[in-house]
């Protein structure tokens, strides 16, 4: 589904992927572990086409397309969903326009006819209530005032109305307590089917406890130094990135 | 980053939809201003003498007083004798009694604006009071009006059969010495509204007057004058668009509201005069003087704006607060882009006691355009437990455009209570980048965005209103971010 050849990116000038080779396939759960400033989180950006980074070298298939060429919101509706690791606040904005606005968007690309406001409305609130959001949220403003934890579930939920291809959850486990870790996991656990992907970027090994992944590459430096199955992921809770001779400037966390 | 910029730039570059010229053969004063010129002028419209005389007594003023240079905006001086001060449809001796006798062109016209008078009156159930040029060519459901006691007809045919109410109310809120464009118009106002609602009176709908600047080098004179008796309650609508046109089109109007003991008027407007090119060539003036006065105790004046085009807007809708307990508010949108230049506010006067006002404020920058709010809350010895509460935010677009906020606060009574909000932020990348990753058109981000920054305003406007202002920001913002 996804491949990703020889990727080089840079953010004002300096080089953050350094030749980053990656294969997903359709059905498969992958994590993306690494120290802080490794570029797990450029990585993530790159692919969803935030014109911060630039890519200087390699190339990125979806399903066979460019992903490169195309613009953010194309890269979207072909089906690629960025879960933030901060997601922002639009004032104003009600989670419910803000929703069906990209719901549309999507339907639209795909030649389907736009939902009407009640058809939407009854989806919105079933999805709500998967990631435990009270329903009445969808009236609030995208993000505005949210808690940390509503914010990552609000990042979910909107995962789950646009129903992507690809799925990269950047730091998605980040500020969350165990209950909502918990809420947050089971969301992304019913993303997961055969024909959907994800992608998990993660600093800690606890999420994959959650979400159990098929593959785990290991980041550092701009590259992948290593990969193996679910495995991977417990020896390094273990024995720390030191044990790959990486060094985590975030290790007191 | 520069793909913003770019994007902003792009998204800005959008030609004015409403840019077209109506043909209707007009007859047209030539171009000059003396006091033979408003003889003429109100022989035209028969008006009785003691019409004209208040006119004169204005022109002589004006030619006394000096163009206000204070606002934050600047603009190559108009030459008022290069202005021509009449122009109606023809065949006005033989006014259309229906829409089925006005001018296609004239529907036509109305139909590229995309307000269709007839759908509007079938679906909204609005009456339309449309001024084309000078002078009313369409007038829509008077009958239910005039079954409730409600007089909504142009001022011309007000100083014919209501003289009385005209003469009693007429320049009482704007005097005709209060500043040089309200004398100006005084002199030479070529038609415009008129509104009585009887004591005791709900209006049933609400009187909604579209009108805009069509003949070359006509300046727009209109006259507003809304009376609400005791206990009554009235909503007004305005709306504006203008023709693409190279020289700069002059727009004077004064509004004047009157409200008496627990009477209620609501004026709301959305505003899309052409604003110039994208060099900032060509566009309207709008220099208008509305001003509504709280006369009797318990009354309140509410005051909607959304003001997204004009050259150069110079405007300050504001509330004379003289009866107990009245109220005046004022909720304004006002977006600028290219070269526009807006200096826009209102002014809360606060005479009488325990008189309350609320002043919000959304001010939206793009391009290289320049907005400022100006307000003046004011506080006299009588106003004993006034308060005003005034927020005022600016959104800027892009990185070349400016926002101004010049608040003044005048105090004579120590128990008065002021509160001042304000806040400037950007459209930012972050806001673009999660609405695009959701699959969601740039553009469509943009005035999504924006109008979640004016929400507060717009939750003021009548429905329909509502959906028009949210369409008019997603046009004139068309391309905006990225």
């Amino acid at each position: 589904m996804l491949s990703i050849k020889n990727l080089h990116a840079s953010v004002e000038g300096k080089e953050i992927l350094k030749g980053i080779n990656l294969e997903i396939k359709a059905g498969e759960v992958h994590a993306i572990m690494g120290p802080n400033g490794s570029g797990k989180s450029t990585l993530s950006q790159v692919l969803a086409g935030n014109d911060a980074f630039e890519v200087t070298e390699g190339e990125v298939t979806l399903n066979g397309e460019n992903l490169l060429e195309l613009e953010t919101e194309e890269r979207a509706r072909d089906g690629i969903f960025l879960a933030f690791q901060y997601p922002v606040e639009i004032p104003g904005v009600s989670n419910l326009q803000f929703l069906r606005t990209a719901v549309n968007a999507m339907r639209k690309h795909k030649g389907e006819a736009e939902m009407n406001a009640a058809e939407f409305m009854k989806l919105a609130k079933e999805v709500s209530k998967q990631v435990d959001l009270d329903p009445a949220f969808l009236k609030r403003g995208v993000n505005e005032g949210f808690s940390g934890g509503e914010k990552k579930r609000n990042e979910i939920m909107q995962a789950l109305m646009l129903q992507p291809k690809l799925a990269i959850l950047d730091e998605t486990d980040s500020g969350l307590d165990i209950d909502a870790l918990k809420v947050v996991s089971d969301g992304v656990n019913a993303l997961r089917s055969d024909d959907r992907a994800i992608l998990m970027v993660t600093h800690y090994q606890r999420l994959l406890n959650h979400i159990v992944p098929d593959y785990v590459h290991v980041l550092a430096g701009g590259r992948i130094i290593k990969s193996g199955g679910r495995e991977l992921a417990l020896e390094l809770e273990e024995k720390g990135y030191g044990w790959l001779g990486i060094k985590d400037d975030d290790a007191s966390n | 980053m520069a793909t913003t910029d770019n994007e902003v730039k792009e998204l800005i570059k959008r030609e004015y939809e409403h840019g077209f010229v109506t043909e209707i053969e007009s007859d047209t004063f030539e171009p000059g201003l003396n006091e033979d010129v408003i003889a003429r002028l109100s022989a035209i419209k028969k008006e009785p003498e003691w019409m004209l005389e208040w006119r004169l007594k204005a022109y002589r003023r004006w030619l006394e007083m000096e163009e206000p240079d204070w606002a934050h905006v600047g603009y190559p001086k108009v030459d008022y004798n290069s202005i021509s001060y009449y122009s109606a449809p023809k065949r006005k001796e033989d006014m259309p009694q229906s829409l089925d006798e006005v001018d296609p062109e004239l529907l036509k016209t109305y139909e590229k604006l995309g307000i269709p008078l007839h759908e509007r009156e079938k679906l909204a159930g609005v009456a339309v009071d449309a001024v084309f040029d000078s002078v009313s060519v369409a007038t829509t459901f008077k009958e239910p009006l005039a079954k409730a006691g409600v007089v909504f007809c142009s001022i011309s045919e007000a100083v014919h059969d209501y003289p009385e109410l005209v003469k009693k109310y007429l320049g009482t809120v704007v005097p005709q010495g209060d500043n040089f464009f309200a004398a100006l118009n005084s002199a030479v106002f070529s038609d415009g509204t008129f509104v009585y609602i009887p004591k005791g009176v709900r209006c049933p709908m609400e009187l909604s007057t579209y009108f805009r600047i069509n003949a070359a080098n006509t300046g727009q004179f209109e006259r507003t004058l809304i009376i609400a008796e005791e206990g009554s309650y009235v909503s007004y609508l305005e709306g504006c668009t203008a023709p693409m046109r190279d020289e700069n089109q002059l727009h004077a109007a004064v509004v004047e509201l009157v409200a008496l003991d627990d009477a209620q008027i609501k004026y709301s407007t959305v505003q899309n005069w052409y604003p110039g090119d994208e060099e900032g060539k060509g566009g309207i003036y709008n220099f208008v003087t509305k001003r509504g006065a709280c006369i009797g105790k318990n009354s309140k004046i509410s005051w909607t704006q959304v003001e997204t085009g004009s050259a150069v807007t110079w405007k300050y809708p504001s509330c004379v607060l003289r009866g107990e307990n009245s109220v005046g508010e004022f909720y304004s949108v006002a977006l600028t882009h290219n070269f526009q230049q807006a200096d826009t506010g209102t002014k809360m006067i606060h005479l009488g006691k325990n008189t309350r006002s609320t002043i919000i404020s959304k001010g939206i920058s793009a391009g290289k355009s320049s907005n400022a709010y100006r307000g003046l809350v004011k506080f006299g010895p009588g106003a004993e437990g006034a308060r005003n509460f005034t927020q005022c935010d600016s959104l800027l677009i892009g990185d070349r455009c400016g926002a101004h906020t010049f608040p003044y606060i005048e105090s004579k009574n120590k128990s008065a209570i002021v509160e001042h909000e304000a806040t400037t932020s950007k459209v930012s990348d972050e806001q673009m980048f999660l609405c695009r990753q959701r699959g969601i058109d740039p553009e469509q981000a943009v005035s999504m965005i924006v109008n979640g920054f004016c929400k507060e305003v717009f939750k003021e406007l009548p429905m329909e209103f509502a959906v028009e202002a949210g369409k008019l920001l997603e046009v004139s913002l068309e391309g905006s971010v990225g």
